[in-house]
C-alpha cells in the first residue's frame, strides 16, 4: 500500500524524455509548476493538459504506473476539493442543503484546484521516473553551481538528495516489513480515531528511525571506503553537456510557457472563455 | 602487501560528558604479514575482532596501539588515506547499505569518480569490472531489483573499478542464501586467480576458506591459530573450543578417525574423503 508512492522511483525505458539532459527536465518541471499557477480558465488548463499528455506519451512510462503516485495524495485532494466546494462564496447557488451550499465559483475553484494538484504530482513524477537520481543530482548541482560562490554547499545538498531518493524504496519496504511484524503481534493500525492512529504509529516509527540511522552509518562508511571526500577533485562518469535535442526541448518548453502566459493574460484582459 | 605489528584497538564507551566510561579491547596485539596475490581467510565467531581488524586495513579505523602498513603506507598518516583506500578496497556485509548508485553502472562508477579518473577511463573500468564479476548484462538495472548475491557482486565490481591491489571482504556472504554465497566466493576466487588481486576474506563459514592460501583464526581479539586450511582443520578439537564449525567432510573424517579408521588428518572436501575411504577399502 505505501509502496504505491512512485515519487522518486526511476522507471527504466529508452525514450526521448529519458535521454534529455537532467537540467532541461528540472527547468521544465519548475516552469510547468509555475505555469499551472498562472493558468487561467479552461483555455489555460487545456494547454497544460495537451503539454502534459504529450510529455507522458513521449516518456513511454505506462500511465497506470504514473497514477499510482496519485493515491498518496488522495486525502489531500479530497480535502481541498471539499473545502473549496462548500466554503467559497459565489453569485449563483447551484445546490443547497442546510448550511451547505455549492456555488458556481466554488465548483469551478474546486475542479481547477484538483486538476492543478494532480498535474503537479504527475509533472514532478515524470521528472523522477525518467531521470536517475544520480542524473538529477548532477543536473541540480550544475544548475545551482553559481551558488557555490556564496558558500552554499551545493554538492553536499545534491548528494544528500540523491541518497535520500535511493533509500526511499528501501525504507518503504522496511516500513512494510515492520508494519507486518507489528500486525502479526497484534498491533492495530487501522481502527480508532486520529489520535489513536497516531499513537499506533510510534512502534512503527521507532524501529524505522533506528534502522535508518544504522543504514546511514553503514552507507557513510561504505562511501568513505570508496574514497568519497566531497565534491573537490571529483570527475563525472556522465558529464552533462547539452545536445541538439536539449536545445529543441528548451525551445518547446519556453514556447509552452509563453503560450500559457499569453493565454492567461488574454483571459483576464478580455474575459474570454472565463467559465 | 599488508603488515601489522602489535595492532591493538580499543572501543571506548563514552558517558554523556564525553569521558571514557569503559574500554573494550577488540583487537589485541595482532601481528600479520600478508603477501601480494594470496587468498587469505580470517575466521572467527561473532565478536572475535575480525571485522575490527578488517576496518583497519582500509584505514576506516586507526590502531590505538601498534602499526599497520598497506603497501608500505602507515594507515595513521592522514595524507596517505586516499591512496590506502584506493589500494585496499572493502566490501561490507549488508549489500543494500553499500550501494550508492541507483543504476548498477553508476554505482560501479562511484569509486573512480571520487578518485578523479577521466570520464572515458571510468566507462572502460566500469565495463571491465562488471564483466569480471559477471554482471555486465545487468548494467542498466536498478540494484533494488537484484538478488543479494548479485548486489554483492556489484559491490565487488565497485571496488574493482578503483583498481585496488587488495580487496577486503568483510563477511560478504552473511546475509545471503547458499546460491548467492557460492557466487560471491567464486567471484572472489576468480579475481584472485585471474587478476592477481590479494583477497582477504572475513567469514565464519568454514566451507568458504577451504581453498584459501592461508587462514588466520581469531578469538577475543587475538590470532589464535594460523596456517594453511589443512593445518587448521586437522585441529578439530581446538576449533570446537573456539565455537567454530569444521566442514562436514572434515568432521566426518575426524569422527571416523576417533573410531579407529586410519584416515589422514585435514581432509577438507567430500571428494577427498571418498578417495581416502576407497583406498582404505581396497587395502582391506
Amino acid at each position: 500500500m505505501i509502496r504505491d508512492i512512485t515519487l522518486g522511483q526511476y522507471y527504466p525505458a529508452k525514450s526521448t524524455i529519458h535521454q534529455l539532459d537532467p537540467r532541461v527536465k528540472l527547468v521544465t518541471t519548475v516552469v510547468f509548476i509555475i505555469s499551472l499557477f498562472i493558468a487561467k480558465g479552461i483555455l489555460g488548463y487545456a494547454i497544460a493538459t495537451v503539454f502534459l499528455a504529450m510529455v507522458i506519451r513521449m516518456s513511454k512510462v505506462p500511465f497506470g504506473y504514473m497514477t499510482k503516485g496519485l493515491k498518496a495524495i488522495l486525502m489531500i485532494l479530497m480535502l481541498t476539493v471539499i473545502f473549496n466546494l462548500f466554503l467559497i462564496d459565489g453569485d449563483i447557488v447551484l445546490w443547497r442543503f442546510g448550511f451547505l451550499r455549492i456555488t458556481d465559483k466554488g465548483l469551478r475553484t474546486a475542479v481547477f484546484m484538483a486538476i492543478r494538484l494532480i498535474y503537479l504530482i504527475l509533472g514532478s513524477s515524470i521528472m523522477t521516473l525518467t531521470t536517475t537520481p544520480n542524473d538529477l543530482t548532477d543536473g541540480l548541482e550544475k544548475l545551482l553551481g553559481p551558488l557555490k560562490k556564496l558558500h552554499v554547499p551545493v554538492h553536499e545538498i545534491a548528494m544528500m538528495m540523491s541518497i535520500a531518493l535511493r533509500f526511499i524504496p528501501i525504507l518503504l519496504e522496511e516500513t512494510d516489513k515492520i508494519m507486518k511484524a507489528q500486525i502479526a503481534r497484534g498491533a492495530d493500525f487501522e481502527t480508532g480515531n486520529l489520535i489513536q492512529k497516531a499513537k499506533a504509529m510510534v512502534p512503527l516509527l521507532v524501529p524505522l528511525f533506528i534502522s535508518a540511522f544504522r543504514r546511514a552509518n553503514d552507507l557513510a562508511m561504505a562511501m568513505e571506503a570508496r574514497c568519497y571526500h566531497g565534491g573537490d577533485g571529483r570527475t563525472k562518469m556522465k558529464p552533462l553537456h547539452y545536445e541538439h535535442r536539449d536545445r529543441v526541448a528548451y525551445v518547446v518548453v519556453w514556447g509552452y510557457f509563453l503560450v500559457m502566459a499569453v493565454s492567461a493574460w488574454a483571459v483576464s484582459f478580455y474575459g474570454i472563455m472565463m467559465l | 602487501m599488508i603488515r601489522a605489528e602489535k595492532l591493538t584497538y580499543d572501543y571506548e564507551r563514552l558517558d554523556e560528558e564525553g569521558n571514557v566510561e569503559s574500554k573494550k579491547r577488540a583487537v589485541d596485539h595482532v601481528d600479520l604479514h600478508i603477501r601480494p596475490g594470496k587468498f587469505i581467510a580470517i575466521l572467527g565467531h561473532n565478536g572475535s575482532g575480525k571485522s575490527t581488524l578488517a576496518k583497519h586495513i582500509n584505514a576506516i579505523l586507526t590502531p590505538t596501539e601498534g602499526t599497520l602498513w598497506v603497501d608500505g603506507m602507515d594507515t595513521k598518516e592522514e595524507d596517505k588515506l586516499w591512496d590506502i583506500r584506493q589500494d585496499a578496497g572493502m566490501v561490507f556485509q549488508n549489500p543494500d547499505n553499500q550501494i550508492i548508485g541507483t543504476i548498477v553502472e553508476e554505482d560501479v562508477g562511484f569509486g573512480p569518480e571520487n578518485l578523479g579518473v577521466p570520464t572515458d577511463e571510468i566507462w572502460r573500468r566500469v565495463e571491465e569490472s562488471l564483466d569480471a564479476v559477471g554482471m555486465l548484462k545487468y548494467r542498466h538495472h536498478s540494484p533494488n531489483k537484484l538478488s543479494g548475491g548479485q548486489k554483492q557482486r556489484v559491490a565487488i565490481a565497485g571496488v574493482m573499478a578503483m583498481h585496488p591491489r587488495c580487496i577486503v571482504l568483510d563477511e560478504p556472504t552473511a546475509m545471503l542464501d547458499p546460491v548467492g554465497r557460492k557466487s560471491v566466493i567464486r567471484t572472489a576466487q576468480k579475481l584472485n586467480r585471474e587478476e592477481g588481486i590479494t583477497i582477504i576474506l572475513i567469514t565464519h563459514y568454514m566451507e568458504e576458506v577451504v581453498e584459501a592460501d592461508h587462514v588466520f583464526v581469531m578469538d577475543e581479539g587475538k590470532v589464535v591459530m594460523q596456517g594453511n586450511p589443512k593445518e587448521i582443520f586437522s585441529q578439530v578439537e581446538a576449533l570446537k573450543k573456539l565455537r567454530l564449525d569444521v566442514p562436514q567432510a572434515t568432521l566426518l573424517a575426524y569422527e571416523l578417525q576417533k573410531r579407529g579408521l586410519p584416515l589422514p588428518d585435514g581432509i577438507l572436501s567430500i571428494e577427498e574423503l571418498v578417495d581416502e575411504l576407497c583406498q582404505l577399502k581396497s587395502k582391506m
